[in-house]
């Protein structure tokens, strides 16, 4: 009868345990997606940002015309007259998701529009990406990690700001694949499984699908795998782990069309091919020693080692010329930005003008993740205490991933899910500590009234029993060393009370459920455990801060609170509506590559550039013209079959990322491939002004002219409010350009070509151009207009 | 172009005046009241008939040129027999032996018309596109001009005794036809009265005035009324809104704009009022790219108002989509109808104040299992069906389609819709949901309690097996070694009671209990040990519960022997200190020994 009793509690209470951690999970996903719905609350459900625009059109375009149209998809609406194929150029994962989630829930008749699936696919992968982290850290360090590691990463700032409802990126699905591939890899090397080995491949499939980034995954994996060779943690686990996440990962890949190839032909392939032949090496070792008798083997040993250092020799020759032979060293620009983090101001103006781009400052560490950047250096050390397979993973993740996001603010994002894993981790061992000494001081207490009485006996049995409490000690391999060194104060402190705690010691209730008795004492526990609640507070705080206001404004809608209560600044949609309903259908609009995406999908008209910023030529076509003066401009924009041009100006409002502040990339990507834009025309005392001081040129060129048409009428000095100066030049006429429209607080503008002049004036006018042209410049320059 | 209509009529009322009229109706005075302040056009003719001829007449003709029945939203008569209004069918008719490019309307009169006796009827027509902007493109400085165009005489297939013109104009005239009689009035122009104009009589006149006001048509609405009744009706109206008038040229200069909006930019419109039904709820304006934020909503018990503002001002020729979107309370629009039927009753026409709806759709969205659905309108619409499929619907929604082209505010009428409906059907949809999770639930205890191995002999199946009968067998084990734990807890705390109160008898009863059941657990223990050992899977285990169980033996000992010493130091009656030293060295032993034991069943426990 006992014994029935005792097993019914037990495993009574081993289902209340799983029954509440999935009730805490469920609650951790529906934390993850109501964080992010601050955006929908204090705006409205609507599409975010710049790319995630583009998105949305592919998959409008994915759910009208379904999946084969979408893959030889030749949008013209773009890069007008070059086009793009959209099918193979895009990272189709996202897109693949929520085409699939609208459509079964259209098949079930619930009729949720396009749009509103887009906006809430982020927060939905942000849940599965809570739970994804949780079965990681299940795997590094059990359920409690788990957990806390879970909750931490439903509310991380730097992961809300990617994946608030409508930031429709590929991001979004990203971080929960790049999670949950990385589960797999750990799940499988615990359990040496074939079945979530290929479980893994298909995860990482999905990766690829999903964002370029998984070249990180494809890097890491193989490092760590190194990593346990080297320090002797070869197994078959490990082998089965890896060996078929290469073979059916890189088929897998190559089977995504804007991969392809790329999956065996570019460098940041090649460490994993590398691994891969060395763990067969090793597998191939580790066999021979097992049927070889050691005095054998010795002599195999040197045999293959001269041999297999001379193919070795040849293989990496190989490899270097192949690689050399490539223009990039067979690095995309983007790679190689992130292992020389000069790399891209040097050379590519276009990665660089991109602010995600550049390196992160150490305030922004500390909006992002936060607390985190504390507890981390913790879980470091406890995942060292047992250091095993998946805690070496861990380890070797979030090293990396702090190293790329020194390198670019974006992939603050890949460091997120892994500071969140460490500090789940402290956070759970610290609570560990603390609650198990204040549980056993608690149980010693009613210990102690209970055994009041026969304190005599309790005197007999005291002294003696010093030896467990060293035992255990040694059994509790996984504190912190901070831990340990409190915990050595502790003991001191002990031993003035040392009778009643070794009162309690004997005591088998309490010994029994004392697991690992390192205790600490009382008040520190109990103020420890406060800090920490607090520590986690502040942080919940933060976060929701974040993501109330640092990461909810969708930027299409800016609101700004004055004395007089919320005024809605609405003039992009307003702009693009206007275009959207009062333009042709087939007419170019060109403007600055930024609002590329948002020109096509808000206003469905072609543009000239995007935020796709495949053709460099292209980019710096429009900003050669945004940089000439009016009739140059003129001809370059008439040559692209240009109707309407549109800028994006704050001056009136004081919207700070507007054209003029932009300009200067459009000088140096222009000038980049068209000589004859200098930059330093447009700088004055190595700066970009258009005050009273900037030069000619710049006052000359058609943004600025286009920026500030009749703006000086507007108060009758031209106050710049975004630049702090009165303009420079304040009365002008455009004669090319005439202006169609212009939103409410000027925030865009929209000027129409004027058509062209009189054939005959045009011809001679043209024909001396052309010879002043040609005469001016070197025979070698051609590139001034590349569609004429 | 005038003079040649002009002249056309004139041959036209020529030939007419030949061929008599079918009766011998006589307008005996005409009032004409041309309201030309919006861009639809409403003519009000203030008629008295009189019949001269001998025989009883049941309908009087109106008669409309081509040139403007083509325009001609609506005509509606009005008819008063001093206590009463009634408004008249008006129909189109064909009649024989008449001019042929005259558009005739019949009106069929309450009661025959006998000789010698007046009817007074007020016909009012409506006429859209009738202002034609002229110049038909203007900068955004300039006024609207239009022109508008009519005949000076009533036209009327019956002679005219007395008749009278009057043009109310909004603003300025800029030119209008000064022959033969008029005058202007502020801003009317008077023209008339004639005298004795026989039928058909045509003169044209022409206004050209400046009209600024809102030229605002919607070239396609869409309403969507969607029944539930759980008690809403939710109503989505798509617009595309244009303006009608003169189109911009030169483009649009927002600094002019903002700097004297009345002055530039005078025939634009920026705002547009919709009038809601009382208690409208949940309402929202956006169109395909987000929500439009410009808008004013205000509401009392009578009415609720939208004044909605488009993204941009609208000129000449611009066009714009939006969507408005509000939820209505059930039980205002629907009530049970005769024969167990329900009918709903809403208004047809566009909320918003003096739009023009060229092509105006008006869907029906009725639940699911409806049934023998009728449609009443009090104007003729082209009807259709379709089906609408939307949560979870599986048969789909009955949709009844009205179309109605050129429709203007005077259209906002109530129409029914006639239907029968189950208040069953309303439960299928939330005991599909309980059905659906029911399933899923019972298909997870399903897939918990079936076997899915596909072979069951394979080794690894049996492995599974036999790995968890061993986990069970030591499971047991542990229990057992749970109860050894009790029973030592026993017998120390019986020394306990001994050194409180001294029963040497109680304590010895005590030990043979515990020594009882020391020997049954080991009993039960020597089978399942057995087994293990027995059992290849459980080879990582059997050495710690080997070692449990000898380490268990030597605890077993020691606890019995302190327990004699205790006792027996107790029957000697040796002081406590006595025992003390004595037992020491056991207690510490035991102490340590129980201390394995535990360690050795957690890491059992663990497995």
């Amino acid at each position: 009868m006992a014994t029935s009793k005792v097993e019914g509690s037990s495993s009574l209470r081993h289902a209340f345990g799983g029954v509440l951690s999935v009730f805490i999970l469920l609650l951790i996903g529906v934390v993850a997606f109501s964080i992010r719905l601050f955006s929908v609350i204090k705006y409205e459900s609507v599409i975010h940002e710049f790319d995630p625009y583009f998105n949305y059109r592919v998959t409008q375009f994915l759910s009208k015309n379904g999946i084969y149209d979408f893959w030889n998809w030749f949008d013209d609406r773009t890069w007008y007259p070059l086009g793009r194929v959209i099918g193979g150029t895009v990272y189709p994962g996202l897109t693949l998701t929520a085409g699939t989630m609208w459509k079964l829930a259209n098949s079930l008749n619930i009729p949720l529009s396009v749009e509103t699936v887009c906006v809430f696919t982020a927060p939905i992968f942000s849940a599965f990406a809570a739970w994804a982290t949780y079965l990681l850290t299940k795997e590094v360090k059990g359920t409690g990690a788990g957990i806390t590691a879970a909750a931490i990463l439903a509310m991380v700032p730097s992961y809300i700001s990617r994946s608030v409802a409508g930031s429709y990126d590929n991001e979004a699905v990203a971080i929960f694949a790049l999670i949950f591939t990385f589960y797999l890899y750990i799940k499988t090397l615990n359990t040496g499984s074939l079945f979530y080995a290929t479980l893994n491949s298909l995860a990482y499939f999905y990766m690829v699908c999903s964002w370029g980034g998984y070249t990180f995954i494809i890097n890491l994996i193989p490092m760590h795998v190194l990593l346990c060779i080297v320090t002797g943690r070869y197994s078959s686990r490990l082998y089965i782990a890896y060996a078929p996440l290469v073979v059916l990962g890189t088929l897998l890949a190559a089977l995504v069309p804007v991969v392809g190839f790329n999956a065996v032909m570019t460098s940041e392939h090649f460490g994993s091919f590398l691994v891969f032949i060395i763990i067969h090496v090793v597998a191939l070792v580790y066999y021979i020693k097992g049927i070889l008798t050691p005095r054998l083997f010795k002599v195999a040993t040197t045999l293959v080692l001269t041999v297999g250092i001379a193919v070795c020799a040849v293989v990496v020759a190989i490899l270097v010329a192949l690689v050399a032979s490539s223009p990039t060293k067979g690095w995309s620009g983007r790679s190689l930005s992130l292992l020389d983090p000069t790399y891209a101001s040097k050379y590519i103006p276009i990665i660089a003008s991109v602010s995600e781009h550049q390196p992160p400052t150490w305030p922004s560490y500390f909006m992002d993740i936060n607390v985190l950047a504390f507890l981390v250096p913790a879980g470091i050390v406890a995942c060292f205490l047992p250091l095993s397979d998946a805690s070496s993973f861990a380890v070797l993740y979030l090293v990396t991933s702090v190293y790329f996001s020194g390198v670019m603010v974006r992939l603050m994002l890949v460091l997120a899910p892994a500071a969140c894993i460490m500090s789940g981790i402290a956070l759970s061992e610290a609570f560990g500590v603390l609650t198990r000494s204040m549980k056993f001081h608690i149980t010693k207490y009613f210990e102690c009234s209970h055994t009041e009485a026969p304190a005599k006996l309790g005197e007999s049995t005291s002294t003696e029993s010093s030896a467990p409490l060293e035992n255990m000690t040694k059994s509790d391999t996984t504190e912190k060393p901070e831990v340990a060194r409190k915990e050595k104060v502790a003991r001191r402190k002990q031993k003035k009370e040392k009778e009643l705690t070794e009162n309690a010691h004997v005591k088998p209730v309490s010994a029994k459920k004392e697991k690992r008795p390192l205790v600490l004492p009382l008040e520190a526990s109990i103020v420890s455990v406060f800090l920490l609640i607090v520590l986690g507070g502040l942080y919940v705080l933060h976060c929701v801060w974040a993501a109330a206001e640092a990461y909810s404004a969708p930027s299409i809608v800016l609101t700004s609170h004055s004395h007089d209560g919320l005024h809605v600044f609405d003039d992009f949609r307003e702009a693009y509506a206007w275009l959207r309903h009062n333009t042709e259908v087939d007419d170019k609009v060109a403007s600055w590559w930024d609002y590329g995406y948002q020109t096509t999908a808000m206003a469905n008209r072609t543009v000239i550039v995007d935020n796709n910023t495949w053709n460099n030529t292209h980019i710096a076509t429009v900003g050669t013209a945004m940089s000439s003066p009016e009739k140059a401009a003129w001809e370059i924009f008439n040559s692209l079959d240009v109707k309407y041009v549109l800028v994006v100006f704050g001056g009136l409002v004081g919207y700070p990322s507007d054209d003029i502040n932009k300009f200067l990339w459009m000088v140096r990507i222009g000038g980049g491939v068209f000589p004859h834009i200098k930059e330093a025309d447009y700088l004055k005392d190595g700066q970009y002004r258009v005050d009273a001081q900037a030069t000619h040129t710049m006052l000359n060129c058609l943004m600025y002219k286009l920026s500030y048409y009749r703006f000086v009428e507007t108060d009758g000095k031209g106050f710049d409010r975004v630049r702090r100066y009165e303009i420079g030049k304040k009365h002008f006429k455009l004669t090319h350009f005439e202006e169609v429209f212009t939103t409410h607080h000027w925030m865009v503008r929209i000027y129409k070509l004027k058509p062209q002049k009189n054939r005959i004036r045009g011809k001679s006018r043209k024909s001396k151009l052309g010879s002043k042209s040609t005469s001016s410049k070197s025979g070698g320059m051609t590139h001034k207009n590349p569609w004429n | 172009m005038d003079r040649r209509l002009q002249f056309a009529f004139v041959l036209l009322c020529l030939g007419l005046l030949s061929s008599t009229a079918r009766s011998d109706l006589v307008v005996s005075k005409a009032e004409r009241l041309v309201d030309l302040n919006s861009h639809i056009v409403r003519v009000l003719s203030k008629l008295k008939v009189e019949n001269e001829g001998p025989d009883d007449v049941s309908e009087v003709l109106l008669a409309l040129p081509d040139a403007q029945a083509k325009n001609l939203a609506a005509i509606r008569t009005f008819y008063s027999d001093g206590k009463l209004g009634f408004v008249l069918p008006t129909e189109p008719i064909e009649p024989k032996g008449m001019p042929s490019d005259v558009t005739y309307y019949s009106i069929a009169l309450p009661k025959k018309l006998g000789k010698g006796k007046t009817v007074s009827l007020d016909v009012l027509s409506i006429f859209t596109r009738s202002l034609k902007p002229f110049p038909e493109e203007i900068t955004q400085a300039e006024s609207q001009l239009v022109v508008y165009t009519d005949n000076m005489y009533y036209t009327s297939p019956y002679p005219v005794k007395y008749q009278s013109l009057v043009f109310r104009l909004p603003g300025r005239v800029e030119s209008y036809t000064k022959y033969p009689k008029v005058e202007l009035v502020k801003s009317e122009l008077r023209y008339g009265p004639f005298e004795m104009q026989p039928a058909f009589s045509y003169s044209p006149v022409v206004v050209h005035f400046e009209n600024n006001n809102p030229f605002a048509v919607a070239n396609e609405l869409v309403r969507e009324i969607e029944i539930s009744h759980w008690g809403n009706v939710r109503v989505t109206e798509q617009y595309t809104i244009s303006h009608g008038g003169a189109s911009l040229k030169n483009g649009f200069s927002r600094i002019e704009y903002q700097a004297r909006p009345y002055m530039r930019g005078a025939s634009s419109f920026r705002v547009l009022i919709a009038k809601l039904p009382a208690r409208a709820h949940s309402v929202y304006y956006r169109d395909e790219i987000g929500n439009i934020s410009t808008s004013h909503f205000w509401g009392d018990s009578q009415r609720t108002q939208l004044e909605i503002e488009p993204r941009f001002p609208i000129f000449g020729g611009w066009k714009t989509t939006f969507t408005i979107g509000y939820s209505l309370p059930l039980h205002d629009f629907l009530f049970e109808a005769d024969g167990g039927k329900r009918v709903l009753n809403m208004t047809f026409g566009c909320p918003l104040d003096e739009v023009l709806v060229e092509k105006h759709i008006v869907k029906v969205v009725l639940p699911e299992g409806s049934k023998d659905i009728t449609v009443a309108t009090l104007f003729p619409t082209k009807q259709s069906e379709d089906v609408k499929y939307s949560h979870l619907d599986i048969l789909g929604r009955p949709v009844v389609v009205l179309e109605k082209d050129n429709v203007v505010p005077e259209h906002n009428l109530y129409f029914q819709v006639y239907y029968k409906f189950n208040n069953i059907s309303l439960l299928s949809e939330p005991m599909m949901l309980i059905v659906g999770i029911f399933l899923l639930f019972v298909a997870c205890i399903v897939y918990m309690h079936t076997d899915l191995a596909i072979s069951k002999t394979s080794s690894s199946y049996l492995e599974k097996l036999q790995w968890e009968e061993v986990q069970a067998t030591v499971q047991h084990i542990k229990n057992i070694f749970d109860q050894y734990l009790a029973a030592h807890d026993k017998l120390e705390s019986s020394l306990r009671d001994l050194s409180r109160s001294g029963d040497v008898q109680s304590c010895k009863a005590a030990r043979k209990a515990a020594d009882a059941q020391f020997k049954e657990l080991a009993k039960e223990l020597k089978p399942l040990l057995t087994f293990l050992q027995s059992c290849s899977q459980a080879s990582s285990i059997l050495p710690k519960i080997e070692e449990l169980v000898t380490k268990e033996k030597e605890m077993q000992e020691k606890e019995m022997a302190k327990h004699t010493t205790v006792v027996d130091c107790f029957e000697k009656k040796l002081g406590g200190k006595d025992i003390e030293s004595r037992i020491a060295s056991q207690q510490q032993k035991l102490t340590s020994l129980k201390q394995e034991v535990e360690s050795l069943l957690d890491s059992i426990s663990e497995i």
